[in-house]
């Protein structure tokens, strides 16, 4: 009935140690598909001459044991989990033969997703795919590649597609992919369909050492166990059953115009590693802190006005100046329920010392943008505070007599500078230029760093001059 | 300058690089995904592997695939793709592996928002997923935290081949600070001699399933003798002020930012009030908790949460003094004045 096995491979062990009981034979029921497949799978990587660089992935199902018998490397997989293991393990073993080797509960139903994600991303393994139309391991329920009417320990009156769907055909969705490379159906019914099986097997894990792509073999196996029948009628089953609904055959194979992947990579370090992070190591110069006024001193600073009005990269701004100049800081943009009702805020601590709360609860300097903000913000402000607030956009006076009110119409300076959007920068310009809180000389070296767009560069600072001149032209 | 304006899960994805981290496996999920976005922006350059995976799920697989080969490599999410990542942390957790995870946590339970909170203590810490096992979990309240922990978690996780958390809220995840990173020297990655390289001298197997029951008690065993060392070994804490002080508030990550202004201002009212700040989440620092048990009056612990890691905290202190708790939910933070008066009323 089978071909006589001559030789062992040497991809198997010849003893089997990590089993208990007899270590000579394998776990598999009489005559079940799986030991077949894996005398495929060895003796390809034999005659290959792969087994040194193979690394196979067992899965949750009969074959959960693989490892017992591969001289190869050893995962033992997540049940569905396989060719995100395989895809893990290959993309940091670039140059190793990944094997994901699984059966038809693992790969077309808890784990459909990560086979036909391996699959399209072109992970470059091969798939073994032991479709038996049962779960084997469990004891004989139904598979997602059940056929319909077979009746199996969850589908005890048969499969019926009005409760359980149609049986999956894995081969004929993987073919639909554009990266999968080759994607053949086997079966194990007779000896010719067994010798083009093994073909197949030897096939796609070439394929993988030639680097061509993603390969998907999916064998017709038997499971005279799960479905209650002798070792010979399982044959005739796989041939008079299963062949009818998963027809045998190449259903993509696009090899020969493949082109091996590019390969990855090095892997950089040191000072490569440091210059793509943009960490610069030269010593910091001790440089001597700016002085900030006493008054100003470890201000608490809240930013806010509509989305689009830059109060976020305000913030920021203030934020990367100040730690240019030696201080500890924070920025941290509004946050779940406070972003309610349009406004958009940020806190921003400068400090001499270790900052706790970041959030910015009373702050010493407000930033007004428009109305809905100084109306919320105004009351918050400790006495003594100071509030910068966009007379453009706000037709009221601030209520608050303990604090100072600088007005500065900075989206209508902005608007003569050709931009409304650089009315935050304006606004930069009025508080450094009120409170000294920071020097312009460092606010442009800043730019770089809070101004992704360089063209925008000179048109913002013409904005910060702007607002420093309307404070000093205005003796506010 | 070496002095970097960041986000907290930006400065997460540098300190993993410089510690030799080589490959990242991750789905977006808010408010973690700056974490993803900066590893496909420097992970590749940097020839490490970066994989959007399909799901958390798959994310955590390819980390057990990767981490197997002995290299260092991480995934991070938010709750909801950490409760999918459970299952994966117990196979990587049993078959003793190195990796780390990062955690921005977000409110729950189910879609719940993308607001702060401190929710998944439990899942994090108490394992999460099934079978007796433990991940070391650091507990960052800065960005400069988020990068310096990270660096640090994969040394812990080689040192024990065991999965370690960073769990940090969406506000350390989102909060710009100065991160220097002078004190942190790249790494060079290596392939650790125990994973599977896909080489003659390789051929290792990475498994968590023992069938004999004996065997795997013994392995069960092993394990615990494993985390007894780590409980031994590798608690961090920072304390402020705590010294003279009757009441001590206990808080992780931007909650102990929060206290420690507390802290501040209550000294200010003439208060005796300090701050223990738990930097690893497990193990806790039982001994010295138990030394301020012997100093302090009360303990007050904060969370943003229904109240967690205070049944840690109950735990150690077995009733000698009482354990006041106040937490926040659904991704209200906290603020100094709310803290402040209840610190009054127990004062
Ligand atoms: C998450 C999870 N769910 C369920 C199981 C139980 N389980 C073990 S094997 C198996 C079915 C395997 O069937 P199949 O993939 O067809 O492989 P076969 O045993 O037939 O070779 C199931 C459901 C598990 N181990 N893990």
């Amino acid at each position: 009935m089978y071909e006589p096995i001559l030789e062992k491979p040497k991809s198997f062990f010849d003893i089997y140690k990590e089993k208990s009981g007899d270590q000579t034979i394998t776990h598999y029921c009489p005559g079940c598909g799986h030991g077949i497949v894996h005398k495929y799978v060895a003796s390809a990587l034999d005659e290959l001459n792969l087994t040194d660089k193979a690394i196979f992935v067992s899965p949750v199902g009969c074959s959960v044991f693989g490892y017992y018998y591969f001289n190869t490397g050893n995962y033992q997989a997540a049940h569905g989990r396989a060719p995100a293991v395989a895809t893990g393990t290959k993309r940091v073993n670039p140059d190793s033969i990944v094997i994901s080797y699984q059966g038809d509960g693992d790969l077309a139903a808890i784990g459909t997703a990560e086979i036909i994600h391996a699959a399209n991303r072109g992970e470059l393994m091969t798939v073994i795919f032991i479709n038996n139309a049962i779960y084997g391991m469990t004891g004989g329920q139904m598979a997602p590649t059940t056929l319909v009417g077979q009746k199996t320990t969850t589908s005890p009156r048969g499969r019926n597609p009005y409760n359980e769907g149609y049986p999956v055909k894995m081969c004929e969705l993987i073919s639909q992919l554009n990266a999968p490379i080759y994607v053949e159906r086997v079966a194990l019914n007779n000896a010719a369909n067994r010798a083009k099986a093994k073909r197949a097997i030897k096939k796609a894990l070439k394929l993988q050492a030639e680097r061509k792509g993603f390969t998907f073999v999916e064998v017709l196996s038997q499971c005279p166990t799960g479905w209650k029948v002798d070792p010979p009628d399982s044959l005739k089953w796989i041939e008079e059953k299963m062949i009818p609904y998963y027809p045998v055959k190449v259903f993509k194979d696009i090899s020969n115009e493949a082109e091996p992947y590019p390969e990855p990579k090095k892997i950089v370090s040191g000072n490569e590693l440091l210059e793509i992070l943009g960490i610069k190591s030269e010593e910091e110069k001790d440089l001597k802190k700016y002085e900030i006024p006493k008054e100003y001193r470890n201000p608490k600073i809240k930013i806010a006005g509509f989305g689009g009005q830059g109060v976020l990269l305000l913030g920021v701004a203030l934020a990367q100046v100040g730690m240019m100049e030696g201080y500890n800081v924070t920025w941290i943009p509004s946050y779940g329920p406070e972003m309610r009702g349009g406004t958009a805020n940020c806190s921003v601590n400068i400090s001499d010392g270790l900052i706790g709360s970041p959030v910015v609860e009373k702050p010493t300097i407000l930033v007004a943008m428009n109305k809905p903000s100084m109306e919320k913000f105004e009351k918050d402000m400790v006495p003594g505070g100071i509030l910068f607030y966009n007379t453009a956009m706000i037709d009221e006076e601030p209520k608050r007599d303990d604090i100072t009110k600088v007005p500065v119409p900075a989206t209508k300076i902005a608007s003569d500078l050709g931009n409304i959007r650089v009315g935050n920068m304006v606004m930069l310009g009025a508080i450094i230029e009120k409170t000294k809180l920071l020097p312009f000389e460092t606010v442009k070296k800043g730019f770089e760093y809070f101004i992704s767009r360089k063209n925008l560069i000179p048109l913002n600072e013409k904005a910060v001059e702007a607002g420093m001149r309307y404070v000093r032209e205005n003796n506010l | 300058m070496s002095k970097e304006l960041l986000k907290g899960n930006y400065a997460v994805i540098k300190g993993a690089l410089l510690a030799g981290c080589v490959a990242y496996f991750g789905y977006p999920i808010t408010p973690a995904s700056e974490i993803a976005e900066a590893a496909a922006y420097y992970f590749p350059p940097a020839g490490r592997t970066f994989v959007q995976a399909e799901s958390e799920i798959a994310s955590i697989n390819m980390v057990y695939g990767a981490a197997g080969a002995g290299v260092r490599c991480m995934t991070a999410s938010s709750g909801p793709g950490i409760s999918l990542k459970q299952e994966g942390v117990s196979y990587i957790a049993g078959a003793e592996l190195p990796c780390v995870i990062v955690d921005i946590m977000r409110g729950g339970p189910g879609l719940g928002n993308i607001a702060p909170e401190q929710g998944d203590y439990h899942q994090v810490v108490k394992g999460g997923g099934h079978g007796n096992y433990k991940c070391v979990v650091y507990a960052p309240n800065s960005a400069q935290e988020m990068c310096d922990l990270t660096y640090k978690a994969f040394d812990t996780a080689d040192k024990y081949r065991n999965p370690v958390y960073v769990l940090a809220d969406g506000f350390i995840g989102q909060m710009m600070e100065q991160v220097d990173f002078s004190h942190l020297k790249p790494i060079e990655p290596k392939k650790l001699e125990w994973g599977v390289h896909g080489t003659p001298d390789s051929k290792n197997l990475i498994n968590s399933i023992y069938l004999d029951p004996d065997v795997l008690e013994a392995h069960n065993r092993k394990l615990q003798e494993k985390y007894k060392k780590i409980e031994e070994n590798e608690a961090i804490f920072e304390n402020y002020k705590v010294d003279d002080a009757d009441l001590i508030l206990i808080g992780y990550g931007i909650t102990s930012r929060i206290l420690r202004s507390v802290v501040d201002e209550a000294r200010n009212s003439g208060l005796k009030v300090g701050l223990f700040r738990p930097k690893t989440l497990w193990p806790l620092a039982k001994d010295e908790i138990n030394r301020l048990v012997g100093s302090a009056k009360k303990f007050l612990v904060v969370e943003m949460s229904n109240g967690q890691l205070v049944d840690d905290i109950r735990l150690i202190v077995e009733g000698k003094i009482p354990v006041e708790f106040y937490g926040r939910m659904g991704g209200n933070v906290p603020t100094v004045d709310e803290v402040l008066e209840i610190t009054k009323k127990l004062s």
